[in-house]
């Protein structure tokens, strides 16, 4: 997968198939430390010990389509060829956390993406997702919370396309603020 | 949010909700394949790209998502159910195809034969 975010979308494709009915999605970009972090977080039904030793080995699986499971072992690859790694922690009936670090300034790291879109298409599908994304550049921060934005919403869905779309379009304009104005593609994939 | 952004987001509350009070009959469900082998496909693009034809052309559809059924290598796939329909399926799908399925298929009922790959009852 070209796109962190992709990944994003990935892992939290996991977590909705671990039942979970809370995520926080968490990015951090350390320029001084050359650090890009990412995290997340579910309140799914989590993994045993033994289970978790084993995850990152693609024919880990609890598909019953097929007989690989390559979200994990992808994203653990894209870490390691970026000076980063990834980690899992769980516990059953309670959640799991994972965390994905990479150099930020490494020639292999993939680019962050369209997170945006990543975001509109998580609550697409999971409409009714606590879902909390926080995203912090050098120590500035932006917070999206999808039960601020359905509580404003009232009974109108939030995922109603043209809900969806207006969102996309925000949360845009936030991550380019973000990422210091500029407004130039580049810069936003960065 | 911002005050911009909150105001706009409740004038666009009013709008949507004024078209559900309106709204009848069954909906037509458009559901997107989000395994990991469809998000590698594309299936990300093609579901923001149905979000904002339904969203410009004015179309009330539910769109919802599935993981992997096991047609991995025909990914992107997209099915369409009309009420009281078969359930067509459509496989590698581009954001371009897009216009196409939905001002054909969701809203005139006529399904898009060359990107079919599966039909079901
Ligand atoms: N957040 C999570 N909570 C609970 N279990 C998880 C979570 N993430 C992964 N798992 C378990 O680990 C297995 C491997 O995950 P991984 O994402 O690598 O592959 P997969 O989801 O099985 O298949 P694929 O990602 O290729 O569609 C899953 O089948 C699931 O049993
Ligand atoms: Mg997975």
């Amino acid at each position: 997968m070209e796109e962190l975010a992709l990944h994003i979308l990935d892992l939290v494709q996991n977590a909705l198939a671990a039942g979970a009915t809370e995520v926080v999605i968490e990015i951090k970009e350390d320029t001084a430390g050359d650090r890009l972090v990412i995290t997340i977080t579910d309140n799914g039904c989590g993994m045993d010990q033994e289970f978790v030793r084993r995850v990152l080995d693609p024919f880990t699986t609890t598909r019953t389509t097929r007989r690989v499971g390559l979200g994990l072992s992808l994203l653990a690859m894209a870490a390691r060829q970026a000076g980063g790694d990834l980690q899992v922690a769980s516990e059953k009936g309670k959640g799991t956390t994972v965390t994905a670090t990479f150099r930020l300034q490494h020639w292999d790291r993939p680019p962050l993406g369209d997170v945006p879109a990543t975001l509109v298409t998580v609550l697409a599908g999971a409409p009714k997702l606590d879902l909390t994304y926080r995203h912090t550049v050098d120590g500035r921060t932006f917070t999206f919370r999808a039960w601020e934005v359905q509580r404003e919403l009232g009974g109108v869905p939030i995922n109603d396309p043209k809900v969806l779309t207006f969102l996309k379009r925000y949360l845009e304009e936030e991550l380019t603020s973000l990422h210091g104005g500029g407004g130039d593609d580049a810069e936003k994939l960065r | 949010m911002t005050l911009k952004s909150l105001d706009d987001l409740r004038r666009l509350r009013e709008e949507v909700q004024k078209e559900i009070e309106t709204r009848q009959g069954a909906e037509v469900q458009i559901i997107v394949g989000m395994g990991t082998c469809g998000i590698a496909a594309g299936a990300r693009e093609v579901m923001t790209a149905i979000l904002e034809e339904l969203a410009r052309r004015n179309i009330k559809a539910t769109v919802l998502q599935t993981g992997c059924i096991g047609m991995c290598e025909k990914e992107p796939l997209v099915d369409v159910v009309r009420p009281g329909e078969k359930r067509i399926t459509y496989g590698h799908v581009t954001p371009r195809d897009v216009p196409r399925i939905i001002g054909e298929h969701v809203v005139n009922g006529r399904i898009v034969e060359d990107l079919v790959v599966g039909r079901a009852n």
